[in-house]
């Protein structure tokens, strides 16, 4: 834990200024990433989660965007897997595994910036709401248990409906639905943290609000909003599948839930294409399954009591 | 300034959650004024959100086709666009308080008539969803937590763990998929058979063979959430030194865990599990979608298709009602059930 003794004896004027406490948390970073090794399961996750991000990140050269282009296919529509296509063609003859690359980009880019969202609005309301007493905190807590409560999807279709479909709406309407249960956990960390000592002794010696909740909450919250933000791109992804299949996606930009409501839009489930059904939900779950893994994993090595749940 | 500051991190944690202490009157009272201030915020929210629209809700309502300007004008004055937001305002409260939620643009009828008859289905789906979702749940729960470790457990939280991650709306187009298109066991959608007229039994069998798929899907999503929370708390109760003491007693294993594990852990469970019900009704907006179930939920995705704004604001206005009504009367049952919080 104690930083190596020898870089605070060496400030001399030609060895770079140290900063000890960002040493501590290089070194507590080893650690936990240490541990997380030694996790199977979440290593594995990580270890295709980082695939699939290579395989979206390559999708112009895998699956040239040409081979979408509908006035330009060969193949024909609904096709079964075969050779030419190993995950077969869409209804308008595309190759379902080039969609399936390219839909990756638009889910995991939604599902990263609407996580980002949501973590920004919770850590700093419940950050506010730990941290203020009287009118601020009640009010910041009434909000909470708004979207706690409110029916998260309906509101989102709300929203969405209202600023029109489109990649942004769907981040803007998941990231503002799904932020309340991190502003609860921050908000009980924050009482925990400034119940202690030091943050009586960072007052005593006249330190700001601004001060305390920079210096000491928000690094104290951190490592639990990290392991919680894993889990929150899972449930993101899941989300904007959902948005995109009742059609409040980007009409012109391909994702696996839109995929799917066109699946459902052109009858493949009852006509029997399981080929379009199947690729893209077992594209959802693998990766939703990936976070979830990781994000427990780092859960365990962050929250120590609760390994073995 | 500083002084205050600390008193209040002391204080703080009894303004949200109320304490052993606090009398039952003064709970309830407090529950209900946060339910009051979610259902006001609701009812805001629902006027003000769909009055920020950019464009002309009459030009969309035309949608595109000719109109003159005349008829723009009988139609704004028909919904009482003309007059200033305040006005609108005031006249969606009264009306609110009426019943009225307005007329939908789509189907030419007031909106609460639409709603109204769409409740039932709904409430049929996700009754007989939770229902069946809560025994298996609960069920496999305890089994799980009793044998833990065991392939029998390992299976059940993988499954489970699984199925989390399954999009709702998905695992019904795989049910349509084999049991619907390939298999032909049930119907596809819809909640009787189209032109049927069959009453009395026939009637109850042909809605029960509609109902089964979106069901089974809704089961399959929500059972694994309860399967997860009673294999934790029943393993919070299973160090404990009272199943120590059943077991020198003499009971079996089985008496063990019936008797005295399982009462201890369903507590927390069946709050958690009264606080998801509300949950439920939100997810039926899929499963509905996906087997054209005519219920809030498909009535929902028919307003956004149009899109059908009064419409849309009335299901947002009573879903989220329902919601937070049922939210309330999980606060007020735990209390109820929970013997270490009521008296002090």
């Amino acid at each position: 834990m104690s930083a190596p003794s020898g870089q605070e004896t060496l400030p001399t004027n030609k060895a770079p200024k140290i900063n000890v406490a960002a040493a501590r948390r290089r070194q507590r970073a080893g650690e936990v990433w240490r541990e997380f090794c030694s996790n199977r399961s979440g290593l594995i996750g990580l270890v295709v989660l980082a695939i699939v991000i290579g395989l979206a990140l390559l999708a112009p050269i895998l699956a040239p965007a040409e081979t979408l282009d509908v006035t330009r296919i060969t193949a024909g529509q609904n096709e079964p897997p075969s050779w030419a296509n190993p995950l077969g063609t869409d209804p308008s003859g595309r190759s379902v595994l080039a969609m399936l690359i390219w839909g990756a980009r638009v889910s995991l880019l939604v599902g990263f910036s609407a996580t980002a969202v949501s973590m920004v609005i919770g850590t700093v309301v419940g950050m506010a709401a730990g941290h203020f007493t009287g009118w601020t905190q009640a009010a910041l807590m009434r909000l909470i248990d708004f979207f706690l409560v409110v029916p998260g999807l309906v509101l989102a279709i709300v929203l969405s409906s209202i600023i029109g479909p489109g990649v942004t709406t769907i981040i803007v309407a998941i990231g503002i639905t799904s932020w309340a249960g991190t502003a609860r956990i921050v908000r009980s960390q924050t009482l925990t943290v400034e119940s202690r000592a030091y943050i009586e002794r960072s007052w005593a010696l006249g330190a700001s609000n601004a001060h305390i909740i920079r210096k000491h909450v928000l690094p104290a919250v951190m490592p639990l909003v990290l392991a919680n933000t894993t889990l929150t791109v899972g449930s993101a992804v899941i989300a904007e599948s959902t948005l995109s299949f009742l059609g409040l996606g980007d009409p012109s930009s391909i994702s696996w839930g839109s995929m799917l409501k066109m699946a459902l839009d052109t009858g493949a489930a009852t006509g029997g294409f399981w080929w379009y059904v199947l690729s893209p939900g077992l594209a959802i779950v693998g990766v939703v399954l990936c976070f979830t893994l990781v994000g427990r994993a780092l859960e365990s090595v962050i929250n120590p009591t609760l390994r073995g749940r | 300034m500083s002084a205050s500051q600390l008193v209040g991190a002391e204080t703080a944690k009894d303004l949200d959650e109320p304490g052993r202490g606090t009398s039952w009157l003064r709970y309830v009272a407090m529950k209900a004024g946060g339910s009051l201030f979610s259902l006001v915020m609701v009812v805001l929210l629902g006027f003000f959100a769909f009055r920020i629209l950019p464009g002309d809700p009459v030009r969309s309502l035309a949608d595109g086709r000719q109109v003159t300007a005349e008829q723009m004008d009988i139609l704004r004055k028909q919904y009482g666009l003309d007059q200033p937001v305040i006005a609108q305002f005031w006249r969606y409260l009264t009306d609110l308080f009426r019943g009225n939620l307005g007329d939908s643009y789509t189907y030419n009828r007031p909106v609460m008539e639409l709603i109204l008859d769409r409740l039932g289905p709904t409430l049929l789906l996700t009754g007989t969803a939770a229902a069946l979702s809560v025994v298996l749940g609960l069920w496999l729960g305890q089994r799980t937590a009793w044998r833990r470790g065991s392939m029998f457990d390992k299976a059940h939280t993988g499954i489970a763990l699984t199925l989390w991650s399954v999009p709702t709306f998905w695992l019904g187009l795989l049910m349509l998929l084999i049991f619907g298109g390939t298999l032909h066991w049930f119907p596809t959608g819809g909640m009787v058979t189209a032109g049927s007229t069959a009453t009395g039994l026939a009637y109850v069998w042909d809605v029960a063979r509609h109902l089964t798929l979106p069901m089974l899907t809704m089961v399959a999503v929500v059972y694994a959430q309860y399967l997860m929370v009673m294999r934790a708390s029943l393993l919070e109760e299973m160090s404990a030194d009272y199943l120590v003491t059943a077991r020198a007693k003499g009971l079996r294993e089985d008496q063990v865990r019936r008797k005295h594990a399982v009462p201890n852990a369903l507590l927390p469970t069946v709050t958690l599990i009264f606080l998801t019900l509300g949950g439920l009704i939100g997810g039926a907006v899929t499963v509905e979608t996906v087997f054209s179930w005519p219920g809030l939920g498909y009535l929902t995705f028919q307003a956004l298709s149009a899109p059908d704004f009064p419409l849309l604001q009335g299901t947002f206005v009573v879903f989220s009602s329902i919601v937070i009504i049922m939210n309330f009367f999980a606060d007020i049952l735990y209390r109820v059930l929970d013997p270490r919080l009521r008296t002090a």
